[in-house]
């Protein structure tokens, strides 16, 4: 499915910094979690693959063709799905205007109210609302997974889809990637720092200092992570404290 | 009418035959077609070009649609058209001017829309402004409306401008009486070396008269544009003008704000932005298979929808 071979990413700015060091990765399951502490460079990978960044150096092949130079729009047409960390807002733009687009297709407004209640947004009240500041962090946060549902690709990204929202919003949005694991077609990577989605996933691979520190199911790595072998960044609402 | 003429009055008032209810069609500085009903006549002006709509106290639910249509390469006209809105009505009033120029002629429409509401009398006033043809001719237009309003009357005018305008220069001037409210959207999108000039000019006058002038524009190439509201709180009143616009390419935006509160209980605000598409915004979209192109149109027709 994915494959990154030998992916660095390094900024220029003042001394440099690489944020990502020869990074080797085969992505195959249905559910793969990205953990790992705050500027490990999680993020980073997740834009890469989705073409917003291009890496300094390494390969990036999706169902084995080279796309370390295709554009985001190439990458999303052969079907890569991102989900933004901070959803963007558009002025004008409506939520029903947001699912058809990123459906590709004709879609009725029945259709898309059906991709809101997925995520557990009474569907009539948003869809023809602007997805502007008027919405809140938690309803934006799942119209952007609304979009991303909508798309129903091969292979979707979801860059901490927890941040920014309050924990009521997030006990939610774990049934949504919970049933998301239950019926997809593709692939799932989401970046996260909570236990309860780690728990969803197939495989776990933790990212610290620019390299992959482990990976492997969550039987062996959640234990480590909560002996505090490995790290990852103290949160409230279930996070694993290491 | 020709098929020139028919497009044309599809772009600016929606049409594809005669409306339902009262309308005057001007094509080319002549008559070409009106219809009064039992609540409203139209009367033609006997000192100057233009029109007369009166519309009867207590009219409600009916509408009545002025477009001018232009054709001919070099015509210049200037038309006043007044409308008479009594008391208690609840009335829809769509204007609009199209332009197609094939010639190598300025053609130029100058309206000034006069408004005279009544008492406790709702208004909703639609304008479209289109411009179109091939020629090397400049399309002009420059609209005026004047607005007295009555107390407790509401008046909503849409006014929009979206394509082929080379140069514009449009003015609002409303003055408000007690707990009247008005309420202004303006978009407006500029393109190619076009030019647009809007003032808005509201009057307070009355205690608890409010108005929100709302503006969003677009100005792509090589445009140009200016904005000038300009807001007097007279009385006890509640004021507020947005002026939003995305600026592309080469072009200019210039906004100018003004409120003044000539009294203590006058409540008055003014916002404006003027910014370039936010790239994360071209992003959100191209990961949605997108191009930068159809992402970008995507975000101005919102902006402007």
């Amino acid at each position: 499915m994915l494959e990154l071979k030998d992916v660095s990413y390094h900024v220029e700015d003042g001394n440099g910094k690489d944020i990502l060091n020869h990074i080797n990765l085969e992505i195959h399951d249905r559910f793969t979690a990205i953990t790992g502490p705050n500027g490990g460079g999680k993020s980073t990978l997740a834009k890469l693959i989705a073409g917003i960044l291009q890496p300094t150096d390494g390969q990036i092949l999706f169902d084995g063709q080279d796309i370390t130079k295709m554009s985001i729009t190439d990458r999303a047409k052969r079907g890569i799905s991102f989900a933004f960390q901070q959803p963007v807002r558009f002025k004008g733009i409506t939520v029903f205007d947001l699912i058809r687009l990123a459906s590709g297709k004709t879609v009725s407004i029945e259709g898309a109210c059906e991709y809101l209640s997925e995520v557990g947004l009474c569907a009539r009240e948003y869809i023809n609302r602007e997805v502007n500041a008027s919405l809140s962090g938690g309803e934006l946060k799942r119209i952007e997974i609304a979009t991303v549902i909508a798309r129903g690709r091969k292979l979707s990204v979801f860059d901490e889809p927890e941040a920014g929202i309050d924990l009521w919003s997030f006990q939610n949005l774990i049934q949504v990637f919970e049933k998301m694991h239950q019926e997809t077609q593709g692939s799932i990577v989401i970046i996260s720092h909570q236990e309860r989605i780690l728990n969803i996933a197939d495989r776990i691979v933790v990212i610290a200092e620019g390299e992959i520190a482990k990976s492997g199911t969550k039987d062996e790595i959640i234990p480590e992570l909560l002996n505090g072998t490995l790290s990852c960044r103290h949160n409230a609402g279930g996070c694993i404290h290491g | 009418m020709d098929e020139y003429q028919k497009s044309l009055l599809e772009q600016v008032a929606g049409l594809h035959e005669v409306p339902a209810g009262a309308y005057n069609i001007r094509a080319n500085g002549q008559a070409a077609g009106r219809q009064s009903t039992e609540h409203i006549e139209i009367v033609t002006k006997e000192d100057k070009q233009g029109i007369d709509i009166y519309i009867k106290p207590g009219t409600k639910k009916e509408s009545v649609h002025i477009p001018v249509l232009i054709t001919q390469t070099g015509l210049k006209e200037l038309v006043y058209n007044d409308f008479h809105i009594g008391e208690d009505c609840d009335v829809t009033i769509v204007a609009g001017c199209g332009i197609h120029n094939s010639g190598s002629q300025t053609s130029e429409h100058s309206g000034i829309h006069s408004f005279f509401i009544g008492k406790n009398a709702k208004v909703k006033y639609v304008e479209k402004h289109y411009g179109t043809g091939e020629g090397t001719g400049e399309r002009i237009m420059n609209p005026q409306t004047v607005i007295e309003m009555a107390e407790g009357s509401y008046m909503e005018m849409e006014t929009v401008q979206i394509k082929g305008v080379d140069s514009t220069e449009r003015s609002t001037k409303a003055k408000l009486g007690e707990g009247a409210q008005l309420v202004i959207k303006e978009k407006l999108m500029t393109h190619g070396k076009q030019t647009a000039v809007t003032r808005f000019y509201v009057d307070l006058d009355g205690r608890e008269s409010s108005t929100n002038v709302i503006s969003r524009s677009v100005a792509k190439d090589s445009s140009e544009q200016t904005f000038y509201s300009q807001i007097n709180g007279n009385n006890q009143c509640a004021g507020h003008s947005e002026c939003d616009a995305i600026i592309m390419d080469n072009a200019i935006v210039r906004a100018v704000p003004e409120i003044t509160a000539n009294h203590l209980e006058a409540s008055l605000i003014h916002e404006a932005a003027i910014g370039k598409i936010a790239g994360e915004q071209l992003i959100k979209l191209m990961t949605l298979g997108l191009t930068e192109q159809e992402a970008e149109e995507q975000i101005v027709n919102g902006f402007l929808k």
